[in-house]
């Protein structure tokens, strides 16, 4: 859409973002809020959606593990969780947790508002795909909603979906919900395959005169090459769903093995997007985490280059691993080795990360804020996650491990810092350029190691359950008897019990952030001395961001410059 | 809506617009990939398809080939036009590219209507299935595509937004080049 | 500091016209066309000549040509930047990956220790239907060799 030979596009006095053509009157309050082409407050959109859809999936999973700790008890807020019931609460933990939260605060919330920021530019370039973008996104949220309340109720059929549970109504009996569920996913694939490409195209093109490649904040990186892994990842599924979507409602048999189909098929199409999927929400969050460590630590980080091929490495790897989700679902055992190798390399690269970052982090100059403790914390429970994916990756281990509780709090090691320190860990960093404001950072600490303990009381429980035999999707272990041992059901007890202290103290954060953006102490630009282009913008910043647009003259992270007075060099200060 | 700066920006030294349409192909190329390769690896796996699939018309699907390639040729003579600043031709040229594509869907829709009538419907045999949602897919690139080029062209009538006739140009080729692997896979190497 | 007042193009001139790739020599687009459907006219004719592996060259090889002449001479791919041949190249790598990983379990009935007793039985139905019916591709997957255990890869839901 640009062209080289519009002469009136900039001047040399580069602070024509609206006046060239005369300025705009105030927007109205519902073009403002619903109808902004403007990155911040579309990012503002996706980011309190995503935060609305925490509470839905807060809320399933308060209900599940009531009905864990509480076998047939009547659930305050809910009822007599039936074994529907507790199907389609677990599967709709799993796709909210996933698609309407992670992936829209970490990717779409976060790109949105700092990717035009930090490579010192107006906008993106296609506001209005932009903005169509969150409408089919909110559309999706809208379908999956909508399907809690069809005949049968929410689609009950895990979020991995696997036929024939998925394309029978027969036997997931939640014949409407599973349809609309495939649907709402299908619309937010699309949602983001039009946010990806917007990102994409915007990094590549649009930064600030001075910015190469290597100038470029990791946490925009990050964000690009996530985006260009879900570009690359999610095709096939797009076109599974669709076949999906045929069988449950047109009669067709592509995953019917009575109809010459094949429901290996769907798991592999699946998995082929589930597995980058994974690290197309764990690179933003390390990004973040990048952000964080080295403004708080005043360091640069410690090897950039090394991170950001380690980062290609990871991405190119991640596409080779995918079966590793599926080593008992009767693949051949020949597949089962060579993904068993490719799993036990991928973990080298991402190690590979995390040494850097605390390197980075060594012998620095430490300051721990409410976002430096969530971006510390990140590392410490994410390494948990990780070494504990080792056992999982292994496809004799995995035999025994496969679909029990072991596995679960494996990823939600990896997912809770994903999805909880990643996403506070970016709220309360940007807040104050967000808002113009300051969220309470004492608070902020309480939330944090409340939330924390908390989490590891809930997860570690569940290592040992699953050890000793705790089955996933279960709804009731009473019927087990040899998982209903002393000690076990006081494991669980002591897993919810945990959950319930969590989830409790989520109410200090949303007091924190709401009292915060209208009373806080008021932000200027620069709060943390930060060198990134977006610390130059006002705080909050204005329609256009910037004026003027400002050039780069260094890499984002020049700390603790020897020979400067200050310890921080921001990038658009020339020399 | 004013046109922000950052649209106006070519570090890479593509023009933002015919970048963007490069990674909707990128995107697109695993979408088909995805269910152009669940056919084919169903297909050699289940050789008895043989006797659903020799009943797919080739003729129909040949001459749909003729005209999509016309079609592309009329896209790319729009893209020559534009590039000359002719803008009134280059949208008549995307006109006949959209010609091309309502004869494409013509002759589809009698294709499958005469398929129906003969009982290979969609959920008949998953032969079937795969042809109906694999042809399908593409008919709704191509209606898509036509639909997009048709704003292109008003606005390039008035030799406005001239850069768009390429970008929309580079997309229906790619349409025209799923039809080039669709074809021999449904149509010859049955 | 103000913006410069040249678009930001470290990488080397582009050219003219509405944004255009570099500058070439005028295509005979026509004569493109011309090729291109000679060329489907072969990829027709080839199945009335009857021999398999030359069907599968005519149709298949004939098809990448075509593809490859779109995209070098309509889409003109040649004079883009590297970046986007590199995009392309890079997601039919990952369509092959795609079916490498997945064709031993989805393409071929038997492997290492299992075997897919639904689908071979469907194989089965299907070739001893309409036996009058012209077989035009014969891969010999349809062996009814049963060896080993038997692990039927149905839908377990994992």
């Amino acid at each position: 859409m640009s062209t080289a030979t519009e002469s009136h596009t900039h001047d040399a006095h580069g602070d024509h973002t609206h006046d060239a053509h005369g300025h705009h009157e105030e927007p109205s309050f519902f073009i403002k809020y619903f109808w902004s082409t403007d990155h911040k407050m579309i990012g503002m959109q996706y980011m309190f959606t995503g935060l609305f859809m925490l509470l839905i999936g807060a809320y399933a999973v308060y209900v599940f593990r009531m009905q864990q700790a509480f076998p047939g008890m009547s659930i305050p807020g809910f009822g007599r969780v039936t074994a529907n019931d507790y199907n389609s609460l677990v599967t709709t933990h799993g796709s909210v947790m996933i698609f309407w939260v992670a992936m829209p605060v970490l990717i779409a919330a976060f790109g949105n508002f700092l990717i035009p920021l930090m490579i010192g530019c107006d906008d993106m370039v296609f506001p209005r795909i932009n903005r169509l973008s969150y409408q089919i996104f909110l559309i999706s949220v809208i379908v999956l909603i909508a399907s809690f309340f069809v005949k049968g109720g929410a689609f009950g059929g895990a979020w991995t979906a696997y036929p024939p549970l998925s394309a029978k109504a027969q036997y997931s009996l939640t014949g409407t919900g599973s349809t609309l569920w495939v649907m709402a996913v299908a619309l937010e694939f699309v949602a983001f395959l039009l946010g990806g490409i917007n990102f994409v195209t915007t990094v590549m093109n649009s930064r600030a005169p001075g910015m190469k490649m290597f100038d470029v904040p990791i946490v925009v990186w990050f964000i690009v090459i996530a985006s260009i892994l879900f570009m690359a990842s999610v095709g096939p599924l797009v076109a599974g769903a669709v076949m999906l979507i045929f069988d449950q409602q047109l009669g067709t048999g592509f995953y019917d093995p009575n109809r010459g189909g094949d429901p290996i098929l769907w798991q592999h199409l699946f998995w082929f997007f589930g597995h980058p999927e994974v690290y197309v929400v764990f690179l933003p969050a390390m990004g973040i985490v990048a952000e964080i460590i080295t403004v708080f630590a005043r360091k640069k980080l410690f090897a950039y280059k090394t991170v950001l091929y380690t980062a290609f490495g990871t991405g190119v790897l991640s596409f080779f691993v995918w079966a590793h989700h599926q080593f008992i679902a009767g693949i051949d055992p020949r597949m089962a080795n060579i993904f068993s190798v490719t799993t036990l390399l991928i973990s080298i690269p991402v190690a590979e990360m995390m040494f850097v970052y605390i390197a980075t982090l060594f012998g620095g100059s430490i300051r721990l804020t409410t976002p430096m403790l969530w971006a510390v914390g990140f590392l410490a429970e994410f390494l948990i996650g990780g070494v504990t994916g080792i056992f999982l990756g292994s496809s004799g281990a995995d035999i025994y491990f496969h679909d029990t509780y072991f596995v679960l709090a494996h990823f939600h090691y990896t997912f809770v810092p994903i999805a909880i320190y990643g996403v506070f860990a970016g709220i309360t960093y940007w807040f104050p350029k967000m808002f113009g404001r300051m969220m309470s950072d004492n608070w902020g600490k309480v939330h944090f190691w409340f939330t924390t303990i908390a989490f590891n009381f809930i997860f570690i429980p569940l290592f040992f359950t699953g050890m000793r035999g705790d089955h996933r999707r279960i709804f009731d272990y009473t019927n087990f008897p040899d998982l209903m041992k002393p000690g076990m059901q006081d494991l669980r007890m002591l897993a919810t019990i945990s959950l319930l202290v969590m989830l409790s103290s989520q109410v200090i954060f949303v007091l924190n952030f709401f009292i915060s953006m209208f009373k806080g102490a008021k932000a200027e630009a620069n709060p943390w001395n930060a060198n990134t282009l977006e610390w130059v913008a006002p705080s909050p910043p204005p329609h256009g961001n910037f004026n003027p647009l400002p050039n780069c003259y260094r890499g984002p992270y020049e700390y603790s410059v020897p020979g400067r007075e200050s310890d921080y060099f921001p990038q658009n200060i020339p020399s | 809506m004013q046109r922000p700066i950052a649209t106006t920006r070519e570090v890479t030294g593509v023009p933002t617009g015919r970048l963007a349409v490069w990674w909707v192909i990128a995107s697109e190329i695993v979408i088909f990939g995805g269910i152009l390769g669940s056919y084919l690896m169903h297909r050699l796996g289940h050789p008895e398809w043989a006797h659903q699939s020799i009943h797919t018309n080739t003729w129909a699907g040949a001459t749909n080939t003729f005209v999509l390639l016309t079609s592309s040729l009329f896209a790319v003579l729009a893209h020559q036009a534009a590039e000359a600043g002719n803008g009134k031709r280059a949208a008549n040229l995307l006109y006949l590219t959209c010609l091309g594509a309502v004869t494409f869907l013509v002759i589809k829709s009698f294709e499958w209507a005469n398929e129906i009538k003969h009982g290979f419907t969609l959920s008949s045999n998953t032969f079937w299935s795969f042809y109906y949602t694999a042809a399908g897919l593409h008919g709704l690139h191509v209606i898509a595509g036509a639909i997009i080029m048709l704003i292109v062209a008003a606005d390039a009538k008035k030799n406005k937004e001239l850069q768009r006739v390429e970008n929309i140009g580079i997309y229906w080729h790619f349409v025209d080049i799923v039809w080039i692997f669709l074809f021999p896979l449904l149509y010859i190497a049955k | 500091m103000s913006e410069p007042a040249a678009v930001a193009a470290p990488t080397g001139d582009h050219g003219h016209g509405a944004g255009g790739h570099a500058a070439h020599p005028p295509t005979n687009y026509i004569k493109i066309w011309g090729i291109l459907v000679v060329l489907l006219v072969v990829s027709v004719a080839g199945p009335f000549v009857g021999i398999r592996w030359l069907t599968l060259i005519t149709a298949f090889g004939i098809a990448i040509v075509k593809a490859y002449l779109v995209a070098r001479n309509f889409m003109h791919i040649n004079l883009e930047r590297r970046i986007v041949v590199y995009m392309v190249v890079t997601m039919l790598v990952l369509m092959g990956i795609f079916m490498g990983g997945v064709s031993p379990d989805v393409m071929k009935h038997e492997g290492a220790r299992w075997h897919n007793d639904a689908a071979e039985a469907w194989v089965q139905k299907g070739l001893k239907e309409a036996p009058s019916e012209e077989e035009s591709e014969h891969e010999g997957h349809g062996k009814a060799v049963e060896n080993g255990t038997h692990v039927a890869p149905e839908g377990e839901k994992h």
